[in-house]
């Protein structure tokens, strides 16, 4: 396949608010089922050794009218779960079985009770991310809801999940992560080869197909990124934070890097990065998976920052890590956890001497021109001055 | 303005808070330690256990809001950074530290020594604290408390969080006080904590009279102060709550209605259970456009952030650490939005009435998400209306009185309406 070809499957994917490829797979086998998560970090590992779909749940971004999801929340909280449930009442997401709700913030997390009284019938988890960080602790307690979670999943497919599937699910998700992880690593390393917008899109289809589709894909497509090399452009190297849970629209995306930057690091759709190193399925995989949230996860608002000066340090470490000359803020309107993050990340930054901009959007922002100006005279300052 | 007309117990909770906050003025004079912590999950008895007090940060900025005093710390906060769009108690509280940290009562607060960060219920609080220690460098320790995902306290979600209690809380406060904790003086103050839950819940429980000889909205902040500041486990706590309690049973025997900063308001012509805090930058202008309409609030869910007692709960003494785990969990915004719904119709149905109104604020997400939601499915299971009011805690600019003020008098008129047989429906209502 050729980039245009796997580019065109992933844009197709991104678009399909009626998640035809979900359905089709669904259909291709009585008994089937698959079950969503929303943002940020679900272990989707257990849904799929479960051998059910796994549905990243995104809401609509700007490609639908909310109409009904607006009855449901004020104007000062954010737009995503607005198009969640928009996407909900008009049956797009009557294929899921069930549905995962991680403590991201208290949105979602009321979300998560507004989905029992809606949709009785249906499955669904407040899935609460351990906050303690030991092993005896926090350890436990995730391990015990990881343990009920695998429970829920087994007795939503009709039999228990095995000791062996549960091994082979989260290997399947290792090399999902070790793949991305490459994805991620090639953007860095030749941001002209592997431009963000089509990476993030790749992504999103990767939360909607099944897996072993994703991965056929994601690995042509880090094959032609080999082959099909770009002319670099003397951009400025740029990391954006703050986008980790409402997904910017794709227009966004583009907009910066036509502005004149390469994105070489981002929050987009970081549950695919949470957990930073593979999990060990040798021995208990649940304990592994459980232990490998306690000391290996990307550092990320939804869990508490233990280092007294880790938001500080947080920026200048990304910043380097990717080889970045600056940074931009990029935060969705009424997000609690990017907007109260951002004043400490900011005051690290500066700390650091590293250029940074800000700017705030919701999923259905439609006009880019403020985004253009902002983000063009930023590499530009970065490339007339210096990251200063 | 009318001069405030006070009762006997609200002389004494005045008298209460204000003596509480000189002592934290003079806290470092005293050689005291100082844990601030939140309201929701507060673990009082726990950190009076070991003579340390504890400090509010909720409670600082609402009653900066009734002074009127949160605008400008908030809008030097915005100027620093933070945005418009997140919790106006954060950036009343920042602001409040950089004008030099005085509190309320224009005495100086002290500085934590350790900040008890009870995550119960609120994600902003982890945040909070997390740009307070930015602010006052010095350790926090976060208690992490499972959310009613299900409606209930698991026992492995009770463990944790004694857990978390037994390995770093106590140690962290055996540190900070230089003592072991006591267990049996733990226990005594949990015994006076009990004590005082009983006589707080026939106070609210009172309301079920006709009329209602408090309300339990803006009458019933005042009620709360003491439990849900630093007086639970206390003697001062329980004979305010016991003089309390003597008092409504008093105002039942006469046939009085609630007392208002005006007076006894005697005609009782509308009973309505309230959602959400009150607004506190316009607390008595609010709480005036109720009582000139005759209606009173006779149960709310505000007053049960700090702990839900009416369904049960009680400090139990005999299992100190389980039973300060279950009160953790207990708490109001702690519960998932089918539990926030059955209580409510509870209320609605228990307490007979006309209806209810949910207040929803800007700043706090974890009441107002999923609020439209609950507005329809209690309307759907009493039959009853309700009304959509928003506002704010404490930032003026989102509160519009007059708008309110309009919408609470057309909600009001509509429950006459239906009264007469008329039609009934929900409204909306923005400022």
């Amino acid at each position: 396949m050729n980039r245009a070809e796997i580019v065109a499957w992933a844009e197709a994917n991104y678009l399909d608010l009626e998640f035809t490829a979900a359905r089709r797979w669904l259909a291709e086998e009585p008994g089937r089922k698959a079950v969503g998560f929303l943002p940020v970090y679900a272990p989707a590992e257990i849904i799929h050794a479960a051998g059910m779909l796994p549905v990243g749940i995104h809401g609509g971004g700007d490609r639908i009218d909310i109409i009904r999801g607006d009855a449901y929340y004020q104007s000062y909280i954010c737009h995503l779960p607005r198009s969640v449930v928009e996407l909900a009442v008009t049956g797009r997401l009557d294929f899921l079985t069930g549905a995962l709700f991680p403590s991201t913030c208290d949105v979602i997390r009321n979300l998560s009770g507004m989905w029992k009284v809606m949709y009785p019938e249906k499955y669904s988890r407040y899935v609460d991310l351990p906050q303690d960080f030991a092993k005896g602790v926090g350890g436990d307690f995730w391990t015990h809801e990881l343990r009920e979670l695998v429970h829920d999943m087994g007795e939503l497919r009709g039999s228990p999940i095995t000791e062996d599937e549960l091994r082979k699910g989260i290997g399947d998700w290792n090399r999902r992560r070790a793949l991305v992880r490459k994805l991620y690593a090639k953007r860095r390393d030749e941001p002209h080869n592997v431009p963000t917008d089509e990476l993030y899109q790749l992504l999103r289809a990767g939360e909607i197909v099944p897996f072993e589709e994703f991965m056929t894909m994601a690995q042509a497509y880090l094959d032609v990124c080999d082959k099909d090399g770009r002319r670099p452009r003397d951009n400025a190297r740029v990391i954006v934070i703050g986008a980790f849970c409402e997904q910017p629209p794709l227009g966004l995306i583009r907009t910066i890097e036509r502005a004149g930057c390469y994105i070489v690091d981002d929050d987009f759709l970081i549950g695919n990065r949470f957990l930073t190193r593979e999990v060990d399925c040798s021995g208990d995989a649940v304990r592994a998976l459980a232990e490998t949230f306690l000391n290996h996860t990307v550092a990320n608002p939804i869990v508490y920052e233990r280092d007294a000066d880790g938001k500080k340090k947080l920026v200048g470490e990304r910043l380097r890590a990717a080889r970045a000359e600056g940074a931009i803020f990029s935060a969705p309107s009424f997000c609690d956890p990017a907007l109260l993050d951002r004043p400490m990340l900011q005051a690290g930054a500066a700390r650091e001497g590293i250029s940074f901009i800000s700017f705030k959007y919701a999923e259905n922002t439609g006009q880019f021109q403020q985004f253009r100006e902002q983000a063009g005279t930023f590499s530009d300052a970065i490339k007339l001055w210096g990251n200063v | 303005m009318s001069t405030v007309v006070r009762d006997q117990s609200q002389e004494l909770q005045k008298q209460l808070i204000s003596g509480y906050f000189d002592s934290l003025s003079t806290a470092n004079e005293d050689g005291k330690k100082v844990v601030y912590t939140f309201v929701p999950g507060n673990l009082t008895e726990l950190i009076r256990a070991f003579d340390l007090l504890p400090v509010l940060p909720e409670i600082n900025a609402l009653q900066y809001g009734m002074r009127q005093k949160t605008g400008q710390f908030i809008l030097d906060a915005e100027k620093a950074g933070h945005s418009e769009d997140v919790c106006t108690y954060v950036k009343a509280d920042l602001g409040m530290i950089r004008a030099g940290n005085i509190g309320p009562t224009g005495k100086k607060l002290p500085k934590p020594d350790l900040l008890l960060l009870s995550y119960t219920g609120c994600y902003t609080f982890m945040k909070w604290f997390e740009l307070l220690r930015e602010e006052y460098q010095c350790p926090v320790v976060m208690l992490h408390v499972p959310y009613q995902g299900d409606g209930k306290i698991s026992p492995a979600h009770r463990d944790y969080v004694v857990q978390q209690l037994k390995e770093k809380l106590i140690p962290a406060l055996e540190e900070l006080s230089g003592k072991k904790l006591d267990e049996d003086r733990l226990k005594e103050m949990l015994k006076l904590s009990a004590m005082a839950e009983d006589d707080l819940v026939a106070v609210f429980q009172s309301a079920k009279a006709k009329p209602s000889p408090i309300d339990a909205w803006f009458g019933g902040v005042y009620y709360i102060g003491p439990m849900f500041t630093a007086f639970r486990g206390t003697q001062a706590g329980v004979d305010y709550y016991k003089l309390l309690r003597a008092e409504v049973e008093e105002r039942i025997r006469l046939g009085k209605g609630p007392i208002t900063p005006e007076g006894d308001m005697n005609q009782e012509r509308f009973r309505l259970v309230a959602e959400g805090p009150p607004n506190w930058t316009s607390f008595r202008e609010f709480w005036k456009m109720f009582y000139d309409e005759g209606a009173t609030v006779v149960a709310s869910t505000y007053t049960k952030v700090g702990g839900t007692y009416d369904f049960g709960f009680r400090h139990d003494y005999t299992r100190p650490l389980e039973t300060l785990a279950e009160y953790c969990g207990e708490c109001y915004t702690n519960r998932n939005v089918p539990t926030r719904i059955d209580m409510l119709v509870k209320y609605v149905e228990e307490y007979e009435a006309d209806g209810f109104i949910i207040n929803s604020v800007k700043s706090c997400n974890s009441f107002s998400a999923g609020q439209l939601l609950i507005l329809r499915e209690v309307e759907r299971r009493t039959g009853r209306p309700g009304a959509f009011i928003e506002s704010d805690l404490v930032d003026p600019r989102y509160f519009s009185a007059a708008n309110i003020k309009n919408r609470l008098e057309s909600y009001l008129q509509m429950i006459e309406a239906r009264r007469a047989g008329g039609h009934v429906s929900g409204l909306e209502v923005s400022p």
